[in-house]
């Protein structure tokens, strides 16, 4: 029967589930391996019981547990702990997950701003409260990545993770691992771009040009996207966007790295280490426009991202 | 007062939500409330970033439609800047986008909505599922993978990600098609658009004419649609006017930045997810009997506005199926008809726009300079039609975001489905797993 596996997704988009489907032929070789008991994407197993007859809120139990997305409501963190209490080992999948993603950009503002501006500052919307109602969660006070709430034993992060390294890791735990970690690479470590280790200077350009490159050339012919005085985070991001091989998914379509894979290692400074990263190649960090959004565009979670006084320019 | 029959959660969805089923004390349903668990906040948290750098935030609202949101907010950032992206840009987004399509209708259809209609809806759960189908019918299963990794493959070799993209920009895209590119993707096309016969044909054949019963009762509902159309009326994903049909099959036509004269979103207490309504038909009301104002997006709206498909194998099933069920089409599980001739649409583009010799231009990309505006972008996701409505200042920074997304659109008519199936299927408290799932099978019909 193989092993006892339950999905959860929380603050998720669905593209962590989506990145599993599209591992292709390789998944219905390791699907025989795995009994999932709990996953709402694929099976209908339901909380309360086939029709909702229990009183109890109830997962089953399974020796792997895997959770996309991050924290935002009452409902995410009743299921983390319910996932956490019945799993083995807990899988935190994506960069949701891991350091609470996108949705976590949220943390730059405050509930209520967010929530008036949904609810009553939308030109469609008929003003209105706030939705409430014992059906509708209320939200938790930021977003937050799963270890912020409970124990996580194994780390995929990735928006999406790629297949290779959720299929390597799940072959690990089979083989009897009980840790499984990607390895602390950079994205730069593993682009073939040409690095002269100097930049053209002047202000950080945004992306409002193409990078200068040769279609019909590799990447090996391209000179480095910061060197050509453009934002790329790929220095302090962990590498491995593209799987085992293959070169970062977001400079194969000649476009900057934004840090999808989050910091390198554990308790890593990406801010800090990356205007060190910009300065060495000549670059002023206080040019790059939205500096802090920008370079903590998936990791906003751990309160790298917070509600400042008042924003810059306003 | 009797008991709530609760469904928690709504699974085979892409989403997060619970159906709560209130019964009176003779056991007979009284109403019904689908209640949307999540909200993110997108529309607050953009403010502040750079114009340009929004199609690659706000994929991320969708891991199954993210090429949706990555067109939309790229054209309604070029409709701040004022720039226009030159053809074989447009092209290219055409193309990303088709392709996107094509796996996302064939997960649909084959891991989500199949289980339903392969395994049986009053099946266990614990086959009842794609991996049920799998075993059912391992030969179609191996091909569908091998299908929807192909979709992968040609967007993230050609366009690095299939995930969360980033190739379409402001004024453009970020690198041209190379001739090599083009030859190699071209029997990969070519594949899928057999693929995309051959699921019409099984569906046909093996699914449809089964479930006709199903598809007849369970959540029926006469309301309007909503859709783009070319300016001669045919079918497009990409660009177009929008088209709100009422019950009745008359419509009107408006241009995508007058979508605020048209349409209104009502807020309920019980749901995250606000209401969309057709705010000239009056204010909304979710009666089943007489709805007013609610309009339904996706694939079956699409077909219904529409005059004609784009492409020719597409236009002919399109005739079969208004032969059959007339036109505007109310059935919901049609959706799922809809689904595939799309697909089949969506797999004929593909082909046409890699055949035609302006894919290959080099000139991909309009000068583009930040300045305040405003721009309204709209693209037909798989869900239906998707609203990006930014405002930016002299600096090109986002001030204003109002997103309406397909899912919105259809939460009113979803709402209404699951009373009509639950009114349908529930009598003196008579219920069981498989009725529950019919139940749910009125929600998964609108999903991407």
């Amino acid at each position: 029967m193989g092993v006892t596996v339950a999905e959860e997704w929380l603050n998720a988009c669905s593209g962590c589930e989506i990145s599993i489907l599209n591992t292709g032929e390789a998944l219905l070789d390791l699907l025989p391996h795995l009994n999932f008991v709990h996953i709402p994407v694929l099976l209908d197993h339901k909380y309360f019981g086939q029709t909702g007859e229990k009183t109890a809120f109830e997962i089953p139990e399974a020796v792997v547990g895997i959770i996309s997305g991050g924290v935002r409501n009452e409902e995410h963190k009743h299921v983390l702990n319910e996932m956490r209490q019945k799993s083995k080992i807990l899988i935190a999948l994506g960069s949701c997950a891991a350091y609470g993603g996108i949705p976590a950009q949220a943390n730059m503002f405050k509930n209520d701003e967010i929530l008036e501006k949904v609810f009553r500052g939308s030109p469609s919307t008929n003003p209105s409260p706030n939705p409430e109602h014992s059906d509708v969660p209320k939200w938790t006070n930021t977003v937050q990545a799963l270890d912020e709430i409970v124990k996580v034993d194994l780390t995929i992060p990735g928006c999406p993770p790629h297949p290779d390294w959720i299929a390597d890791a799940i072959l690990a735990l089979l083989a009897g691992k009980t840790a499984w970690a990607l390895p602390e690479r950079s994205v730069c470590d593993t682009c073939p771009v040409i690095r002269e280790k100097k930049s053209v200077g002047g202000p950080i350009k945004r992306g409002l040009t193409n990078l200068d490159f040769d279609p019909e050339a590799g990447l090996d012919k391209m000179r480095c996207i910061n060197e050509q005085g453009f934002f790329c985070i790929g220095p302090v991001t962990l590498a491995g966007c593209a799987g085992k091989e293959g070169v970062p998914r977001c400079v194969q379509a000649r476009t900057p790295c934004r840090g999808c894979f989050g910091p390198i290692r554990k308790g890593a400074r990406p801010m800090v280490d990356m205007m060190g990263a910009l300065t060495s190649v000549g670059l002023d960090p206080k040019t790059l426009v939205d500096r802090r959004a920008i370079m903590n565009r998936y990791i906003g979670a751990h309160g790298y991202l917070t509600v400042l006084p008042a924003r810059p320019g306003k | 007062m009797g008991k709530v029959i609760n469904i928690q959660p709504i699974t085979r969805i892409e989403g997060h939500a619970k159906v709560a089923i209130h019964l009176d004390d003779a056991g007979n349903v009284v109403e019904t409330k689908v209640h949307v668990q999540a909200l993110r906040g997108f529309e607050k948290f953009c403010e502040g970033r750079p114009a340009e750098e929004m199609p690659r935030i706000v994929c991320h609202i969708c891991g199954i439609c993210p090429w949706a949101h990555h067109l939309a907010s790229s054209k309604a950032v070029d409709a701040c800047f004022g720039v226009t992206p030159p053809p074989a840009a447009v092209k290219l987004r055409r193309l990303m986008q088709n392709i996107a399509y094509i796996g996302d209708r064939i997960l649909h259809f084959y891991f989500l909505a199949a289980p339903d209609f392969v395994i049986g809806p009053d099946a266990d759960y614990s086959v009842r599922n794609v991996l049920g189908v799998i075993q059912a019918v391992p030969d179609i299963a191996r091909q569908v993978v091998k299908m929807r990794q192909m979709t992968a493959n040609m967007l993230e070799d050609f366009a690095g990600r299939a995930i969360h993209p980033t190739f379409s920009q402001a004024g453009g895209v970020s690198k041209p098609m190379t001739e090599k590119e083009r030859s190699a993707m071209l029997p990969l096309a070519q594949e899928l658009l057999e693929f995309s016969q051959f699921t019409m044909k099984f569906a046909k054949d093996n699914v449809f004419p089964k479930y006709l019963d199903a598809i007849k009762t369970i959540g029926v509902i006469r309301v309007g649609y909503l859709g783009t159309v070319r300016e001669d009326g045919a079918h497009d994903f990409y660009d177009g006017k929008l088209r709100l049909m009422k019950p009745d099959g008359s419509y009107e036509d408006f241009a995508y930045d007058q979508y605020l004269d048209y349409i209104g979103e009502w807020v309920e207490p019980w749901s995250y997810q606000k209401f969309p309504y057709a705010k000239k038909w009056g204010q909304l009301k979710l009666d089943l009997d007489d709805p007013v104002g609610v309009y339904r997006t996706n694939c079956l709206a699409r077909v219904n506005v529409v005059d004609q498909m784009a492409t020719p194998l597409a236009q002919a099933e399109l005739e079969e199926f208004r032969a059959a069920f007339g036109r505007p089409a109310h059935f919901t599980l049609l959706y799922h008809y809809a689904r595939l001739i799309e697909l089949l649409q969506c797999a004929e583009q593909a082909l046409e726009l890699l055949n035609d010799p302006e894919i290959t231009s080099r000139d991909i990309r309009a000068e583009v300079t930040p300045k305040a505006g405003r721009g309204v972008g709209c693209v037909e996701a798989p869900r239906g039609s998707l609203i990006h409505d930014y405002e930016t200042d002299a600096d090109g920074l986002i001030t204003k975001v109002n997103l309406i997304v397909g899912t919105t659109h259809n939460n009113a008519p979803i709402n209404l489905s699951v009373f009509q199936a639950a009114k349908a299927l529930i009598h003196d408290g008579k219920y069981d797993q498989g009725i529950l799932n019919k139940v749910e099978m009125a929600i998964r019909a609108y999903d991407p």
